[in-house]
């Protein structure tokens, strides 16, 4: 379970993150939605150690993430598909998701989930002596994300992972993110795709400016008058 | 001919050394994007401590080459160092024209704190002969030991290095950093020990160049880490700047032009033309000789 209390996070003087709290229980599909700007990849580098924070509280399973190196945290379980995917450019896709398994010493261990993530994506399999860096959008979406799950992590945190992708892709890109939830992978997706992402979330936060207006279940939200007029424009 | 052949061996030979310190100015710069001004320098302490650990080595009945063991251990501690002293803190803090300060104060404490210690001082010391000596001789062409050595030695580190980032978990981190620290993060890699790594194989090479260097110019001095290390500099931007193959072939390049132009032309010019070379191919392709003309990435 990952609990967040009371966070506060600035970039100098400007106050991004104004004493967010949320939690992510074990097994759940959690959206957090809202506009550019909200603070929702803040929130995301937070939890990964990215970016200092000034207070609150961030645990994982009970462990203090704001004590742990931000290099140790994937070893607790938790990985992050970053916003823009970050893949690296100058390496195969392999290489890509060798990486992944950086911490992972086990060959073997390593080999089988190589073949996990080449048969959630086939595409990825085609193309795997090839520079991530010449993949298109939605074929890096991917490799980032079989990335973040070389280490069978217990929860992974996705950042916009729809950011720039066609709608077919986008589609598929959501119905890979349902079928790592029903394989019992607990997410924390990050979207400004609003619709999408309260399609599939089974609860769902709104962050606008900081702070966290609304929260619940993800269908009530859907149909809430202020959801839908803010962020599903109807 | 046989001054052609003598030539071209006498330039691979150079290119090869040059080649070895260029390989740690761009290692370093593919990793941090910093000019480490203080690279240079690292050759000079690799020098000083051949000269001092080849009396010692000879005592114990090993070869005079032996003392690079030493030289590489400490070439890679005095690197390591300047990293974890020096560049480390002010990157926390500062920006890159802070850190560009910092190296060219680093390469000026360096030569400083040399002089000031009295076993060195300011005049300079002469090596022993390093290589046996003598060579072969292949029709009209003879190819000295240090010669052979050299080129042997070099080939096979850079072969060693370039497998090293190519087939390694940890030469793939390496890249990683280079090319994307938040996300390297992600991966559970850590960045501050990649890079104190990369310090102490660059600084490493610098050892072993410098004990090259003496094989052929027996002489050690507190500042003969600055032209030695320009020129070497400059072959890195030849080859282009952060990648390891543009190292080696930058250091070639360079180091045949310079014993072309010594033999065929003048050696006073020997220096120009290299950095002519440096002009001409910098306009023709700004990003080196193998390096991608992208602009840089940020
Ligand atoms: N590196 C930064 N420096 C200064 N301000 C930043 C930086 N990154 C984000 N911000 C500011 O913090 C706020 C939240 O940004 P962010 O977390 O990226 O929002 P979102 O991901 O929801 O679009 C914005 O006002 C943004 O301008
Ligand atoms: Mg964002």
């Amino acid at each position: 379970m990952l609990e967040i209390k009371d966070l506060n996070v600035y970039y100098g003087v400007i106050h991004a993150l104004k004493g967010l709290s949320l939690t992510v229980n074990d097994g759940e599909l959690v959206s957090l939605i809202g506009s550019n700007g909200a603070g929702k990849t803040s929130t995301l580098h937070a939890i990964s150690g990215l970016l200092p924070v000034a207070s609150g509280s961030i645990l994982l399973d009970g462990k203090d993430l704001l004590k742990t190196a931000p290099n140790k945290i994937l070893s607790l379980g938790l990985a992050h598909v970053p916003e823009g995917r970050h893949v690296f450019a100058r390496l195969t896709v392999e290489e890509n998701l060798l990486m992944g398994a950086y911490i992972e010493r086990n060959q073997k261990k390593i080999q089988e989930n190589l073949e996990k993530i080449y048969s959630y994506f086939p595409r990825l399999k085609e193309r795997y002596r090839q520079l991530a860096g010449t993949l298109s959008g939605g074929e890096q979406q991917m490799l980032a994300t079989g990335r973040a799950l070389m280490t069978n992590p217990s929860i992974v945190l996705m950042d916009e992972p729809s950011m720039g992708l066609s709608p077919l892709l986008v589609k598929e890109i959501f119905s890979i993110i349902g079928t790592l939830h029903e394989n019992g992978i607990t997410i924390l997706l990050v979207e400004q795709n609003a619709k999408m992402a309260l399609a599939v979330a089974d609860r769902a936060y709104v962050l606008e400016t900081g702070t966290i207006t609304m929260s619940g279940i993800a269908s009530a939200l859907a149909s809430d008058d202020r959801v839908r007029k803010a962020y599903l424009g109807q | 001919m046989s001054t052609f052949f003598q030539t071209l061996i006498v330039g691979l030979r150079l290119g090869s050394i040059y080649a070895l310190i260029a390989l740690g100015y761009t290692m370093v710069y593919g990793i941090i994007r910093l000019i480490n001004f203080a690279h240079g320098d690292f050759i000079m302490v690799g020098g000083y401590t051949v000269i001092f650990t080849i009396p010692l080595v000879l005592r114990l009945g090993a070869p005079a080459w032996v003392s690079v063991l030493a030289a590489v251990v400490v070439c890679a501690l005095v690197g390591m160092s300047t990293e974890l002293i020096a560049y480390r803190p002010v990157r926390k803090k500062g920006t890159n024209m802070t850190a560009l300060i910092t190296a060219i104060a680093m390469s000026l404490f360096l030569e400083n704190l040399a002089q000031a210690i009295p076993v060195i001082g300011p005049n300079p010391k002469v090596s022993t002969q390093i290589f046996r000596a003598g060579g072969i001789r292949f029709g009209t062409v003879t190819m000295e030991y240090t010669t052979i050595f050299t080129l042997i030695i070099s080939a096979v580190i850079m072969l060693v290095l370039y497998t090293f980032t190519q087939k390694t978990r940890l030469g793939r981190a390496m890249r990683c950093v280079s090319e994307d620290k938040a996300a390297a993060t992600l991966m559970g890699i850590n960045v501050n020990h990649t890079i104190l790594l990369t310090f102490g194989i660059g600084s490493a090479l610098a050892a072993v160049a410098a004990l090259m260097y003496l094989a052929q110019y027996p002489k050690v001095y507190t500042t003969m880490g600055g032209l030695l290390g320009l020129k070497a500099f400059v072959s890195a931007v030849l080859g282009g700047i952060g990648i390891i193959p543009g190292a080696m072939l930058g250091g070639i390049v360079i180091g045949l032009v310079e014993s072309f132009t010594t033999s065929y032309i003048s050696s006073s010019m020997a220096d120009t033309f290299v950095f002519l070379i440096l002009i001409i191919v910098l306009v023709i392709k700004p990003a080196g000789i193998l390096g991608k003309n992208v602009g840089e990435k940020v």
